[in-house]
């Protein structure tokens, strides 16, 4: 590696276990002053732990952390906070209901009992100015875009005096044009010395914005290379560990009749405003509808519309031809309607009630689980060892809490309760987020095999890939509204990122 | 040296037994610090009071007693709490009931052939009780207000109500003043086992746990009601209509808060008159917790308080030790109780920085 | 007329002291995120132990030093339950609750001057007297805030230091960073548990005082029940006060409002029973409730701490 330049963040050795996980084995890693460094991985390989012990929200059990080659000890963030080392989580670290000022200065240790604001306005005026982040001092948290809290995070880590900054996946928030926009600010801060380690599972963010890449894998670095030196193939490979499975077995589409239908849809969302302003879409059974959009465009309000968890304010939902607009969730449920929700163990899943009993929890309501109100445990049991077996759900046993299992294999558990109801239209809400290849593949396999079934699939996603890979279709929403429905074969990167920016198809071709 | 707590990979099971009777000793351990100080000796007054509770038939009889109207009102807080639904009402519903079924009895035995008297006068007591706990959980899940709050301010509404009625338009006009209805007629007492005051409500209570531990764990509405009380998002998402199972499942609890005015008046005092209650439906929720919302556990944990409370009776009378002695040893028995139910997800795990502990994965170069 | 508003006014603020401290005390440890339902508890142990303290004594003052104390034991167990054991809020605050009342129950009659059996009811000690300030008192209706006791008095420079203290300082700012979300207060140097710990004390601390007040100032002596729910009816008056100690003036003035019409009228005689005179406070706490929620669904504001109930933990995946 460079000789002439030495290390400004060294780490040697780091090893952090979990009860039951290795989440780091020994990783060593060089940042060098006016660098960025690309952490590359997929979930769970570990990059998270690592950036969570560097700003001290973890401790290793092993190993060392040097800073200008000085062995550091790193307890706490205020630690890290007075090293110069901080960090952009992937969910902000800011209280929503203060101001851009407070944010910034919040547990700040040389501030006076009673803050001057005026002069820390004044001074996150003057960087915002240097390093092109727009933004109002004075606004409260919630009000601001989530790009625009992004770049509070950045400028507090500035403000705070951060030489090294640390950046989990910042792009997965970000319209692609707003990615560029990030990409100046970072050059911006690495002309004037500073150095940033970029977490990310993306391989052309990988090639764009970085000088050195490693590659974390199960927990272990297995390869440090030069950007300059390599290309996404190569990279692709190390980080999966084998040849990343770039088309699954599709069967052309058969589309049959339209199963679920949204005329000029309104809602809004929980603080009142609108979220969806006029959606029309339509599945036909066999067919898989994927929904693109940087996360908080209205996905989450769209999958509620049509399952009945939210209000529709004005328009139509029919499902099967049938009208079910803001029918209860148990009325949509018995029309048909399986839900795979975003958020799974706290809508998904009753963590603190068995494996057995979760993949109950659709079944329940008829024979054989039940007559006459009264449950027939052994019919439940059953039923659970046929879906563990058949959905490869690895539990120690069926009466295990279900919280007790990795998001993979909770995944697993939504997925055979709601597909073992499904009886003809199937939401599912990031399926695959979080999960290593081998659960994705499973979870796309399954969704592939319900299109095939004749169900229509309405599938949102923030992995343009793996909407590509298996949709039908795909719609960009963006502020409530759909830019345009193209299919799948036919649509760029390039074109569904000006979409995603807000652009109309209509605009664009 | 560091002490960190790590999750288990499984709910323990000696943990959940054991923590409920280690933290019974602790408070031991506790009021005996407290007696000490306080310049009595610990070991004779806690063998007054376990002789006082359980040292003959009459003084078991008499902890029974105590015991019936804390196993219905703890198995009313019990479904409420596993609702997460923080019913400390149970002393106005209870409270209520008595004078629901004080109102029948004396108002309807004229009406009512004899032998309908009774049931009447039990069911007067269970509406009122759930009408209590009804209203909170309306207000709770239609319109999101603060449950405890309600359910709480609701106990001194109704109390001083009852005692409005036995003050006031109630009062028994030959009671030489006496603070206190006319006596009910015999069609609506209670009958008593032999001749101890332990009344039938004992089992009342016993059915009603079992009844309730097989609505929980064997029905399809039990099942519903678990969810509910594990993770209301989940429920909602299930299809579940959390608004009317939880208005139900609190009828049911205030009903059973209710029953137990019900009994207290028609079983014991066989009129309405002050001291109805004596904080049962607080010490209940001391039961629920201790019993883990188990109903098969309350009825156990209800005998234990129940002999707290006549054992600090009886050391008061022997030993001119103040009763609430009784009052201040359930007090203290949540708080190991709060603080060991960590151990049944977690375990202790002490980090020395030179040795560490071995991996639970291996982790070879693969 | 004036005159009478007047002493309307006085008897307001004297009942709404004890209210108020508790509300200010419980404010604070609501910011952090920790809801205290024990401050029934508190406040009968800090009103029997200051008394017995005061009786024994003959200092007033002593008394508030050891009601201060009790107040901060009291709330360091609830701390330890729910900051470092994590259990829940709800239960913990009630099992303080039933544990002070009890234990103020058993010290009441256990401190009894006379051995065995005699109770510390009934009798007499050392107490706050109103202090009537020359002048200021003449001005009608203003002049009520001058013929309070000192206890009142300390309110004035309180109030508005709580209200700076929680808004314009830096211990301020982290205090409610605490309260609405505690991993970014974590992540940005600021020490939960350290920060939970002492305001859940320092809130403790201000309810024992106000239960104090009861039983020094505003009812001298002690009687069991002396707060005849004045803890819960504060857990109303902090959603009510908006978590804002400014308001929490608001609240209490209406609830030492309700108790001085609740004299006059019990004392003027009138037809209402007064059984259901003296549940105008529990029914006005409900009504409050209910005002405060349907308002707060439909400005879509919630003035609650995000945080408030939850545990916090750090080392979880």
């Amino acid at each position: 590696m460079t000789e002439e330049k030495r290390p400004i963040l060294e780490l040697r050795g780091i090893t952090k276990r979990f009860p039951g996980v290795v989440a780091n084995a020994g990783v060593d890693l060089a940042l060098y002053p006016g660098e960025v460094l690309a952490l590359l991985g997929e979930n769970g390989a570990g990059k998270s732990t690592l950036m969570n012990i560097l700003i001290g929200l973890y401790r290793q059990d092993e190993g060392e952390i040097y800073l200008r080659g000085e062995p550091v000890e790193i307890r706490s963030p205020r630690d890290s906070d007075a090293l110069g080392i901080g960090m952009v989580h992937q969910n902000f670290m800011l209280v929503p209901t203060m101001t851009v000022a407070e944010n910034v200065i919040l547990g700040l240790q040389d501030l006076s009992f009673v803050p001057k604001m005026d002069e820390v306005v004044a001074r996150i005026n003057e960087i915002s100015e240097r390093y092109n982040l727009q933004v109002d001092p004075y606004a409260s948290i919630w009000q601001l875009s989530v790009g625009e809290q992004q770049r509070v995070e950045i400028l507090k880590l500035i403000y705070r005096g951060a030489e090294v900054l640390i950046l989990d996946e910042p792009t997965a928030v970000l319209t692609p044009q707003e990615s560029e926009e990030l990409a100046r600010v970072l050059q911006v801060m690495t002309s004037e010395g500073k150095s940033a380690i970029f977490i990310t599972h993306k391989m052309d963010e990988v090639l764009s914005f970085s000088n050195w890449v490693q590659v974390l894998q199960h927990g272990k670095s297995i390869a440090v290379k030069k950007t300059a030196e390599t290309n996404a193939q190569e990279l692709a490979r190390l980080m999966v560990g084998r040849e990343v499975l770039f088309r699954l077995d599709k069967a052309p589409a058969t589309p049959g009749d339209v199963l679920l239908e949204m005329r000029d849809v309104h809602a809004l969302d929980d603080k009142g405003l609108p979220a969806l302003r006029g959606i029309s879409l339509q599945i036909r059974g066999g067919e898989i509808l994927g929904i693109a959009g940087v996360a908080g465009n209205g996905q989450r309000q769209l999958s509620e519309a049509v399952t009945g968890l939210r209000t529709v304010t004005a328009g139509e939902v029919l499902i099967n031809g049938q009208p079910m607009t803001n029918r209860s969730p148990l009325e949509i449920i018995q029309a048909g309607v399986s839900h795979i929700p975003a958020d799974r163990v706290g809508v998904g899943a009753v963590g603190d009630m068995a494996v057995s009993d979760n993949l109950a929890m659709k079944g329940y309501r008829n024979a054989p689980m039940s007559r006459k109100g009264i449950l027939y445990p052994p019919r439940i049991l059953e039923f659970a060892k046929k879906m563990i077996a058949s959905f490869q759900i690895a539990t120690p046993t069926p009466k295990t809490h279900i919280k007790f299992l990795s998001g993979g294999n909770i995944q697993k558990a939504i997925l055979a309760r709601e597909i073992d109801a499904c009886a003809g239209v199937l939401v599912a809400v990031y399926p695959s987020r979080g999960l290593d290849v081998g659960a994705t593949e499973a979870v796309r396999k399954r969704l592939l095999k319900q299109r095939a079934q004749g169900s229509a699939v309405l599938l949102i996603s923030e992995d343009l890939e793996e909407l590509l890979t298996i949709s039908d279709k795909v719609a960009v929403l963006f502020d409530g509204e759909v830019m345009g429905v193209l299919p799948s074969e036919e649509a760029q990167i390039a074109t569904l990122g000006l979409m995603m920016a807000g652009s109309r198809l209509s605009q664009i071709v | 040296m560091q002490f960190i707590f790590e999750k288990r990979q499984s709910v323990s099971r000696q943990a959940i037994i054991l923590v409920p009777i280690i933290s019974f000793l602790v408070s031991l351990l506790l009021g005996a610090i407290l007696l000490a100080v306080s310049g009595a000796n610990p070991l004779l007054t806690y063998a007054a009071m376990g002789k006082g509770a359980f040292g003959s038939w009459r003084n078991i009889s008499e902890t029974l007693v105590k015991a019936i109207p804390l196993m219905l009102t703890g198995l009313g807080v019990s479904i409420a709490f596993r609702m997460r639904f923080w019913n400390i009402g149970a002393e106005g519903q209870l409270t209520l009931g008595g004078v629901a079924a004080a109102w029948a009895a004396l108002s309807l035995a004229d009406v009512l052939p004899a032998w309908m008297l009774l049931p009447t006068v039990i069911l007067f007591g269970m509406l009122a009780g759930a009408l209590w706990a009804g209203v909170p959980a309306a207000l709770k899940v239609l319109m999101g207000v603060d449950e405890t709050l309600t359910t709480l301010m609701l106990n001194y509404v109704a109390i001083l109500f009852s005692k409005h009625l036995y003050y006031g338009p109630w009062r028994d006009p030959e009671g030489f003043g006496f603070p206190g209805t006319a006596p009910f007629p015999e069609a609506a007492w209670l009958p008593r086992l032999g001749h101890t005051r332990a009344h039938w409500g004992l089992l009342f209570a016993v059915v009603l746990a079992i009844v309730l531990w097989l609505v929980l764990n064997r029905t399809r509405w039990g099942f519903e009601l678990r969810i509910i009380g594990e993770n209301k998002r989940a429920a909602r998402y299930l299809g579940i209509n959390i608004a009317r199972n939880v208005i139900l499942a609190l009828a049911v609890s205030g009903a059973l808060s209710g029953l137990a005015g019900a009994c207290e008046v028609a079983g014991i005092s066989r009129r309405l008159q002050q001291g109805l209650s004596i904080g049962y439906g607080y010490t209940a929720i001391i039961v629920a917790w201790m019993a883990q919302l188990n109903p098969l556990a309350v009825l156990l944990v209800a005998i234990l308080m129940g002999g707290l409370l006549v054992g600090g009776d009886q050391v008061q009378m022997m030993m001119g030790l103040p009763a609430a002695v009784g009052l201040v040893l359930q007090g203290m028995i949540l708080f190991p109780m709060l603080a060991g139910s960590l151990f049944t997800e977690y375990r202790l795990r002490i980090i020395r920085p030179e040795k560490t502990p071995p991996a639970l994965v291996t982790t070879e170069e693969a | 007329m004036i005159a009478l508003f007047t002493s309307v006014l006085a008897i307001t603020l004297r009942a709404g002291t004890s209210l108020i401290y508790a509300t200010v005390g419980e404010i604070y440890t609501e910011r952090s995120g920790i809801l205290n339902l024990g401050l029934e508890g508190v406040m009968l142990m800090g009103a029997v132990l200051s008394f017995a303290t005061a009786y024994y004594t003959g200092s007033a003052w002593l008394g508030v030093l050891v009601a201060l104390l009790v107040g901060a034991l009291l709330a360091a167990i609830h701390a330890f339950l729910t900051v470092t054991m994590r259990a829940n809020q709800v239960v913990s605050g009630l099992s303080i609750t039933l544990f002070g009342s009890g234990l103020a129950s058993f010290l009441g009659q256990r401190l009894g001057p006379e051995s065995n059996g005699y109770y510390l009811v009934g009798k007499v000690g050392p107490r706050f007297t109103p202090y009537v300030v020359p002048f200021l008192s003449d001005i009608p209706v203003v002049g009520a805030l001058f013929k309070q006791d000192i206890l009142t008095y300390l309110l004035y420079i309180l109030i508005p230091l709580a209200w700076f203290y929680l808004y314009k300082t830096r211990n301020g700012l982290n205090l409610r960073a605490v309260g609405e979300n505690p991993q970014t207060a974590d992540a940005m140097g600021i020490d939960v548990i350290r920060v939970r710990y002492l305001y859940t004390i320092l809130g403790g601390m201000l309810v024992s005082l106000g239960g104090a007040h009861l039983s020094l100032a505003y009812t001298p002596g002690w009687s069991e029940n002396i707060t005849g729910g004045r803890g819960w009816i504060v857990i109303a008056l902090v959603i009510f006060a908006m978590w804002n100690p400014a308001r929490a003036v608001l609240g209490a003035i209406l609830f030492g409002g309700i108790n001085a019409v609740q004299f006059r009228l019990q004392a003027a005689g009138t037809n209402i029973p007064s059984a259901f005179l003296n549940m105008l406070p529990y029914l006005a706490t409900i009504g409050i409730l209910i005002v405060m929620t349907w308002w707060e669904t439909l400005s879509k504001r919630i003035g609650a701490p995000a945080a408030l109930g939850t545990a916090y933990m750090r080392e979880e995946k």
